[in-house]
């Protein structure tokens, strides 16, 4: 849980049109307005309207957030290999990596969650578009740093109304995959052992 | 936490300056869209009309300056927004409400420049155009937003002070403030302390459009309300009409001036963290001073003797504000997403034996803590 003055960091990253500023915002409006967090919401990303670089953060904290940006991400969740590649460098040595199965396939470290959010979006809500609320229910699951049910109220105030179905349909089946992963399992930092070297 | 505060919302900088300006009293916006402020008009031109306001796109920033002044002139509180570009072409008109003692806000959501520049990221080069993009000697006010909550105060701020001294206020932000998104918890507008320009109780014949009260601000008649007077870029006399006799001409420059120099005490705000026993410190404002704040406390957990001093008012440069810190410290360091503006400033009205440090990005990035920890570090050794 977190302490007081500390700061929890997480980096939703993939490709212009997955949705991930969407998934940041609905995370971010989760934790901070109905969990009571302090929480800068920001993003960035390229010129182009789909494709391309696409970059959302969220920073929690129980205390009001100076620097607004990601100094050292606890949590990075990368829907694409050239996201992966770009973000992981600011992961902190013990935070976690999460990745889309179906979409990363080389993954810089054992300290990772692969989960194949495209793959399920597909088979449990029947459209790939809401890969990023499936991921967003994992990370809502993994991290442990926001409610479950804070998560759904902020979806359901955010998505278009006839889409919240759908929507809800693809978080509760990006929870439940999460349910599966066992973190205790993972190597406790992202940094190699020496005789991996 | 903040977790027991009432009508909590998850917003961005603009939409906070949006509702700030809506509680302050601001009824007509005009404005021609750019990255990064085209929030402020997206949202405006649907909560605009929810309170009985005028929103209008118009055809370019300089007819969207125009339309305020003609807003503001007929009595009605107006603001306009835009970024660089656009910022470049209201500055004819932006002289037009200096001399004309128009009062209006005029936000620059900040982006790279010049010209079309970096649309995305962030700077802050607009500086000094803020203060002197117009023509011709004037007093402008210039405030600077660093957070969500700031952006809404702040908007309320240059609003009230844009009326009681009937001088355009520029709100400078930038592309990080206006895009990221926090939760604040909004005052309701009965809450907020608004000002309203003061309008003339004298019949309409014996009104005297320019003459000025001992505080300087002379009292608004607003268009359409029975009282006819002159309105004009040239200097003018007293009822408003063009002048070349030099004692009208110097009363009128010099009333300009003292207007807003009699109010530096209203004016001029600075905010401070941890400065009551700092030997140096961070002198910085908009998004920066964030950065700057981290790092303070990053110094201050290494034990170093160090402060932050955030300038909420950039001009009037506040000087009887930055003076003391300047002989408190034995150094300061002015981060800044340009090449030396404000530090310029501070360098100007520093008198003591303090050294003024620049800390300057221009790559379209934010400054980070992490860069400022070692200039910090030894400018404290």
């Amino acid at each position: 849980m977190m302490k007081e003055g500390e700061r929890y960091e997480l980096i939703f990253s993939g490709s212009g049109g997955q949705g991930l500023i969407l998934a940041a915002i609905i995370f971010a409006e989760a934790a901070g307005v109905h969990d009571g967090f302090y929480v800068c919401q920001s993003q960035s990303y390229g010129p182009e309207a789909r494709g391309g670089y696409s970059k959302a953060e969220v920073i929690m904290s129980k205390n009001p957030i100076d620097y607004p940006k990601a100094i050292r991400a606890d949590l990075l969740l990368s829907m694409n290999q050239a996201s992966c590649d770009h973000c992981f460098e600011v992961l902190k040595p013990e935070g976690l990596l999460v990745v889309d199965a179906s979409l990363v396939h080389q993954i810089p470290t054992n300290r990772s969650v692969s989960i194949p959010f495209t793959e399920i979006a597909r088979k449990s809500a029947g459209k790939e578009m809401v890969a990023n609320m499936v991921a967003l229910g994992a990370v809502g699951r993994i991290s442990q740093s926001v409610s479950l049910k804070s998560l759904e109220t902020a979806l359901v105030a955010r998505v278009p109304k006839r889409t919240v179905e759908m929507n809800l349909k693809a978080l509760h089946a990006g929870i439940e995959a999460a349910e599966a992963v066992d973190l205790s399992a993972l190597p406790k930092t992202i940094v190699p052992e020496d005789d991996e070297l | 936490m903040s977790g027991n505060l009432p009508n909590r919302r998850l917003i961005q900088g603009n939409e906070a300056i949006v509702e700030g300006a809506l509680a302050a009293g601001c009824r007509f916006f005009a404005g021609y869209p750019i990255t990064p402020a085209s929030e402020i008009s997206e949202i405006l031109s649907a909560r605009m009309p929810e309170v009985g306001g005028t929103f209008i796109q118009m055809e370019d920033e300089i007819a969207s300056m125009g339309a305020i002044i003609g807003a503001s002139l007929a009595g009605t509180k107006s603001m306009t927004a835009t970024s660089g570009p656009g910022f470049s072409l209201m500055q004819e008109n932006l002289g037009f409400a200096c001399i004309a003692e128009v009062p209006c806000v005029v936000v620059n959501v900040m982006r790279g420049g010049p010209s079309t520049g970096l649309p995305t990221s962030p700077a802050q080069g607009d500086v000094m155009q803020a203060r002197w993009g117009t023509h011709g000697d004037h007093p402008i006010i210039v405030l600077a937003v660093s957070t969500v909550l700031d952006s809404f105060e702040i908007t309320v701020r240059a609003f009230n002070l844009s009326e009681k001294y009937r001088v355009p206020v520029i709100i400078l932000s930038d592309e990080v403030v206006a895009h990221t998104r926090e939760t604040v918890s909004l005052p309701a507008w009965e809450d907020l302390e608004v000002t309203d320009r003061i309008s003339p109780d004298t019949p309409p014949e014996w009104y005297v459009p320019y003459e000025g009260s001992s505080s300087g601000v002379p009292d608004m008649a607003a268009f359409g309300k029975g009282y006819r007077y002159h309105v004009t870029g040239l200097v003018h006399d007293v009822r408003g009409f063009p002048t070349q006799r030099p004692e009208e001409i110097e009363a009128f420059t010099s009333r300009l001036f003292r207007k807003i120099s009699q109010g530096f005490h209203e004016i001029q705000k600075v905010e401070t963290v941890f400065m009551e026993d700092a030997e140096t410190a961070v002198i910085a404002y908009g998004s920066v001073a964030r950065s700057a704040h981290r790092a303070v406390i990053m110094g201050r957990s290494q034990g170093l003797r160090v402060g932050l001093l955030k300038l909420v008012t950039l001009f009037p440069f506040p000087r009887r504000l930055v003076e003391p810190v300047l002989h408190q410290c034995k150094a300061v360091l002015v981060p800044e997403m340009n090449m030396g503006q404000i530090s310029r400033e501070v360098n100007r009205v520093n008198s003591s034996a303090c050294r003024v440090i620049k800390h300057n990005r221009f790559d379209g990035q934010l400054i980070t803590p992490e860069e400022l920890m070692p200039r910090i570090e030894k400018m404290t050794s």
